[in-house]
């Protein structure tokens, strides 16, 4: 595992107006992330997938608890940890006045690479984010997508072993979004660990090859999104048909069907695997001479699964 | 060695963005014209009361009172430092394994530079007024003025990354910074001040520097102040750097 954390805990206290309270951002969050894979952290604001990730990157220090990243320990030897990560802030990290080009040069140095070399390595990332045209202006004349694009550039310029990407494609239009999968695919072709925050469902569910779903300072769920899932309800197998009374009857002794539900209209069966239990219910119903409207195929979402973990929706917080 | 070559990293990259925004160099140069013309007429006469004087006297009391205040103003690097810190900047510095020190260093002395060269220009701008100093005083109160600097700016640089809003920032360097200059006898030498004031005035080490500077280009090297103020200044610019380094170690945000 190139990312074990155990017991991390961080608390904020914050004064409104006259009294002060605790917010507890992150209550015992523990991960392994194994190594070459896109690890997500799914979750609505204030769930604390910041705060996690600013104490894995050194930039806070937890109250509790510990973690190794690439082999070093974070409490003992954070200067190791920083030689050995990069880190992609969620607001980002360029200077309006100065250029991406130097930016780059500037950053790879800090991480002790000679300035030949680093310049071969800024170019080298500009060439891969599409960025070379611009490598020359300064950051204030970026676009938003542009300038993102420089911020996860800084971030790997050291060639680290572990990537973290706070909410990379937020404020990205839908094309940028699709081409800044891509750049996080790539990062993970090149060997890298990518540990990456998200809101949306979409993209956890189509980039990440592992995820973990955080509400209120807490892991709730962790798994391959397919796993996930599976896990809470499976998929459901919905028929209209006009005698669905009879037709439930058909499948409660069905072994592939591990609950049925019936509506006025429409018979729903949860199963493990759709797409495999779609003929069997189409041969089933034919043989007993029951017609059928429609069949429909409904998947869950990684909202489902929120909203079996937490009782809420994802899209309402 | 790590630290030093950091340390030139972050200079050189201040520097950079320092040379690419000229303006500091025009408001440079007016701002001390504008006391040169304006004021420092009005002081001769004031100052004529204790007895006849003649421009270069005059000019070899204003000038160094200029130069501390312009370095009293590098306090305001704090500012700078909070555009940085809300830009990201800060933080993207704070990860990589670049010397903390580093961080503040490499900006304080950009902040000499510029102000040695203001200073530089204030004195050349003062010769056409009279003004006569010796180039190895000028050049030991210059390092005065540069130690005040890197005192300064490094608080400057301190306190904006703990109060991390200029709407904090502005009023806490006006309400500190004010009675320092009036107690440092920048404009008005403190040998008229009442009794009283002078006691008070004595804790003030920017008035250990203003007189040390004064005896400087009044052409005594020799002076009891001179070594005085040295002896203040370095421990607590020590000092500054070494908080101001522990707050880039640590701020947040
Ligand atoms: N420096 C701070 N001081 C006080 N409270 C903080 C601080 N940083 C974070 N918090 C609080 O901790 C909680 C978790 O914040 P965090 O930024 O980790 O959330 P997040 O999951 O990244 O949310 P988002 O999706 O909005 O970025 C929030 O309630 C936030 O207000
Ligand atoms: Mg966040």
């Amino acid at each position: 595992m190139i990312i074990e954390t155990s017991g991390l805990r961080k608390s904020f206290r914050s004064r409104a107006g006259r009294e002060s309270k605790t917010v507890e951002a992150v209550r015992g969050v523990d991960l392994s992330v194994a190594e070459g894979e896109i690890f997500g952290f799914l979750g609505p604001n204030g769930a604390g997938k910041t705060t996690t990730l600013r104490m894995l990157a050194t930039l806070l220090e937890p109250d509790g608890g510990s973690a190794v990243i690439a082999g070093a320990d974070l409490r003992k030897d954070p200067g190791e940890v920083r030689r050995r990560i990069g880190y992609v802030a969620q607001g980002g990290s360029t200077w309006d006045e100065s250029t991406g080009r130097e930016e780059l040069v500037l950053h790879a140095r800090m991480y002790g690479i000679g300035k030949a070399d680093a310049q071969r390595r800024a170019a080298e990332a500009l060439d891969t984010f599409e960025l070379a045209e611009y490598a020359d202006r300064r950051c204030k004349t970026y676009s938003g997508g542009q300038r993102r694009r420089v911020d996860i550039a800084l971030g790997i310029i050291h060639s680290p072993k572990v990537v973290f990407l706070d909410e990379p494609t937020t404020g990205l239009d839908p094309q940028s979004r699709a081409h800044m999968w891509g750049e996080v695919r790539k990062l993970r072709e090149m060997g890298m660990t990518v540990f990456l925050t998200t809101h949306y469902l979409d993209e956890a569910d189509a980039l990440c090859d592992r995820l973990a779903i955080m509400d209120h300072g807490q892991i709730v769920a962790e798994g391959t999104p397919a796993d996930l899932k599976q896990e809470v309800l499976g998929d459901v197998v919905s028929v209209n048909a006009r005698e669905v009374a009879k037709a439930a009857d058909l499948f409660d002794n069905a072994e592939y069907v591990r609950k049925v539900e019936t509506t006025e209209q429409s018979l729903r069966l949860y199963v493990e695997d759709g797409a495999s239990a779609i003929p069997h219910v189409l041969r089933t119903l034919d043989a007993e001479g029951v017609s059928i409207e429609g069949i429909e195929l409904h998947r869950p979402s990684l909202d489902d699964v929120f909203l079996a973990k937490t009782g809420r929706s994802l899209r309402e917080s | 060695m790590k630290f030093l070559r950091d340390t030139w990293l972050v200079f050189q990259r201040q520097m950079q963005l320092l040379l690419r925004n000229p303006v500091w160099v025009a408001v440079g140069i007016i701002q001390p014209l504008f006391y040169l013309l304006l004021f420092a007429p009005l002081m001769k006469q004031a100052l004529s009361a204790g007895g006849p004087m003649t421009d270069e006297q005059a000019y070899r009391i204003f000038v160094p009172g200029m130069l501390v205040m312009v370095a009293l103003f590098s306090a305001f690097s704090g500012f700078g430092i909070i555009a940085e810190l809300r830009a990201g900047v800060i933080e993207r510095n704070r990860v990589t394994p670049v010397s903390r020190v580093a961080l503040l260093l490499g900006r304080s002395l950009r902040d000499v530079v510029q102000l040695l060269f203001q200073a530089v220009l204030v004195t050349l701008l003062a010769v056409p007024f009279g003004l006569r100093v010796a180039v190895g005083d000028a050049l030991l109160a210059y390092l005065l003025i540069g130690l005040m600097t890197l005192l300064l700016s490094s608080t400057g640089y301190a306190l904006g990354l703990t109060l991390r809003s200029e709407d904090a920032m502005a009023p806490m360097l006006n309400t500190v910074i004010q009675p320092i200059m009036l107690l440092a006898g920048i404009f008005l030498p403190l040998t008229f001040a009442p009794q009283w004031l002078k006691n008070v005035a004595n804790i003030n080490p920017f008035k250990w520097a203003t007189d040390a500077v004064r005896a400087l280009f009044a052409g005594n090297p020799g002076d009891d102040a001179v070594w005085q103020a040295l002896a203040i200044l370095t421990p607590l610019t020590v000092l500054a750097l070494f908080i101001s380094s522990r707050t880039f170690a640590k701020s947040v945000r």
